[in-house]
């Protein structure tokens, strides 16, 4: 028997066609170098499109004499009571609105989703709703309302506060989708039957189980509730209340510095949320990315004592 | 239809009877339960096997309080708990889906039972580390479901639902959504486990081999009624009704005639079980082991195709009549039977259930 010398694995592995840089490579890295730059040039110009006009506001709202950079402008908006009253007043229909919208949407939702699913549908149609009426048809509808509710309701009815009950119903539309998405992202039916087996109840089972798990969605629609209420203008007009958006305009004939100044203050607290969302949102970490294990051995030895 | 449960092992284990009283369930106009009745004996574990639709889910929800029933009752250590809350019924779960709560690490799922009937924090964590060792995951304890397989996941779920001692364990297709090896391994630790704790148990599944290989009885269920539950080897050999013989294994239907207690079927006598059709052309439901094949030259039947699995082999062989039977021989006579082998063929005289045909 006569053996031959046989070449060391890795000299073998390297013969193989596999090891030969496929031919094209050169290509496809050029492509692949096209593609990114596309891809980094798209971003430049949708960036570029979203900041130039807060950088136009910028510059605007600090412009000082002679040239020089001013902050006086922003100075200026504690100098108009009625305006520092009137952000004072959009954000506490921000906040309510939040928390009437949350209250109403979220349990509704959660109770379509686990016990009525058929109704999902209709939920989401007349969530979607507002968005098909326009806001002076919305005015119209309602103006006869808040007329008897300022005559009945003493100094309540005559609040910019009512205005949460319309801004809750514009907001429904964006908050419904936001919330949607994080239902869809966790079997609620199934960690609510869980949580039951377990020995929750109804309420302690959405508390404990199901917002938790839903919150990246909750908070999407808290603050795509507060970007629309700061920036509702039209309602607010029409029913004559004071809002912080209907003041900047009026400001805004007399002092257009300061106007731009509050709006980009509006403008920039309302990004800081969003950043602030989208960095503490659960979902914005590793979450869902598939990094389970492989299945281990069977257990150990089982203990054949009674479990406690 | 009621049926008793076997005094086999469960007589020496520590769970609580468990009693479907004449179940009705409906779903607009489907009738998902008819007249479920069952009786399960304490640490007994019973699969109920059925297709599709025929209500083994609906009936595990019932008894879990996740859905309610129209018309019967739910007993449990003879307490009438038809409607007990879910959140009161103190049963354990293991669903289909994946179901740990995402927002929690592998110990505070465990021990969300316990949380919830306010046992302190080192105790719950001290009971939630003894269940998951009894997974075999106490090295998962701080880890968060996305952290983990499938198989691990519904380890983990196994031990959440253990951990609140439960009087009933509930297991709907825990092992559906597992690959087919992990599914055969968390099925034997299933069972382990099962008569480690010794808690009744029901065990929902479409999959006949785990139905066989884990119940203690199994009830097989079609259209909301339970057409038999019988232990396992009961239940294949002993069909009591058509629908089970035909569901349970595999099936051939050969023709033949039915008369006094027997069928002649390719000419052997073999003898009918109790419900059968007859007397007169009935079709035979003949298990593919109860098949013999001969070859011999001359004869007229013969082998379509071959099908090795392992230690045995499923020969398809055409009658002269253009029926077809399938046999299942050891897989050293594979040999000989090559496609187009002329075959004689007969049934060995195991009991067979007859239908009318």
């Amino acid at each position: 028997m006569t053996f031959t010398p046989s070449a060391p694995l890795g000299a073998a592995a390297s013969d193989t066609p596999l090891a030969v840089p496929p031919k094209g490579g050169g290509r496809r890295r050029r492509r692949s170098r096209f593609h990114s730059g596309s891809r980094l040039a798209i971003l430049v110009v949708i960036i570029g499109y979203l900041l130039l006009p807060l950088v136009a506001m910028l510059e605007f709202s600090t412009r000082g004499d002679y040239g020089s950079r001013s902050l006086d402008s922003f100075a200026a908006i504690f100098t108009y009571p009625d305006l520092i009253d009137a952000i004072v007043t959009s954000l506490e229909i921000a906040v309510l609105t939040v928390f009437g919208m949350l209250l109403l949407l979220v349990p509704t939702m959660i109770w379509t989703v686990v016990r009525v699913p058929r109704m999902r549908r209709v939920v989401e149609f007349l969530c979607l709703l507002p968005l098909a009426i326009p806001a002076i048809v919305i005015v119209v509808g309602i103006a006869p309302i808040y007329q008897w509710m300022g005559r009945h309701l003493g100094p309540v009815g005559g609040s910019p506060l009512t205005l949460v009950l319309i801004d809750i119903i514009l907001v429904l539309p964006f908050a419904y989708r936001a919330i949607d998405a994080g239902i869809r992202g966790v079997d609620v039916a199934t960690l609510t039957d869980a949580s039951r087996s377990l020995g929750a109840g109804w309420p302690r089972a959405i508390v404990q189980v199901v917002i938790p798990n839903i919150r990246g969605g909750i908070l999407a629609a808290a603050v795509l509730a507060v970007a629309l209420v700061l920036g509702e203008f039209t309602i607010s007009s029409l029913l004559s209340f004071n809002t912080m958006q209907v003041l900047i305009f009026a400001v805004g004939k007399r002092d257009a510095y300061t106007s731009v100044a509050v709006s980009l203050t509006a403008l920039v607290f309302a990004f800081v949320l969003l950043i602030v969302i989208a960095r503490f949102a659960p979902g914005a970490g590793s979450r869902g990315q598939g990094a389970a294990e492989e299945e281990e051995p069977l257990a150990t030895p089982l203990p054949t004592r009674a479990v406690r | 239809m009621t049926v008793t449960p076997a005094g086999s092992a469960g007589d020496q284990r520590t769970g609580v009877a468990v009693r479907f009283q004449d179940l009705h369930r409906w779903y607009g106009r489907v009738h998902a339960l008819d007249g479920l009745t069952i009786d399960i004996a304490p640490g007994e574990l019973v699969a109920l096997l059925g297709p599709s639709g025929c209500g083994k889910t609906t009936a595990l929800r019932a008894l879990g309080g996740l859905d309610e029933v129209d018309g019967g009752r739910i007993l449990v250590d003879g307490k009438d708990i038809t409607h007990v809350p879910a959140s009161k019924r103190g049963m354990g779960i293991v669903f289909q889906a994946y179901s740990l709560f995402p927002n929690m690490t592998s110990i505070d799922n465990v021990g969300y039972g316990l949380r919830l009937r306010g046992v302190g924090k080192d105790e719950r964590r001290r009971r939630a580390g003894a269940m998951l060792e009894l997974v075999g995951l106490e090295k998962q304890a701080e880890r968060y479901p996305y952290q983990m397989s499938g198989g691990q996941q519904q380890r983990v779920a196994l031990a959440r639902a253990l951990a609140i001692e439960p009087k009933v364990l509930l297991l709907d297709e825990p092992l559906s959504a597992l690959d087919a090896k992990v599914r055969r391994q968390l099925r034997e630790e299933i069972r382990r486990i099962q008569i480690a704790v010794g808690t009744t148990t029901l065990f929902v599944t479409h999959d006949q081999e785990e139905a066989l290989a884990l119940g203690d009885r199994v009830g097989v269920m079609s259209a909301g009624r339970l057409e038999q539950i019988a232990p396992p080897a009961e239940l294949y050999d002993r069909p009591a009704t058509a629908f089970v013989a035909e569901f349970v294994g595999l099936t051939n239907r050969l023709k033949g005639v039915a008369g006094d207690g027997v069928v002649e079927v390719l000419g052997a006598h073999v003898p009918l079980l109790a419900g059968s059709a007859g007397p007169g052309p009935v079709s035979a439901l003949v298990r593919p082991e109860a098949v013999r094949l001969i070859a011999a030259d001359g004869a007229d039947a013969h082998v379509l195709a071959v099908s090795f699995l392992g230690s045995l082999g499923r020969v398809q062989v055409q009658l002269p009549d253009g029926d077809l039977v399938v046999a299942q021989v050891p897989a050293t006579d594979v040999a000989g039977l090559a496609p187009g082998t002329a075959v004689r063929v007969t049934v060995v005289p195991a009991p067979v259930f007859a239908v009318a045909g």
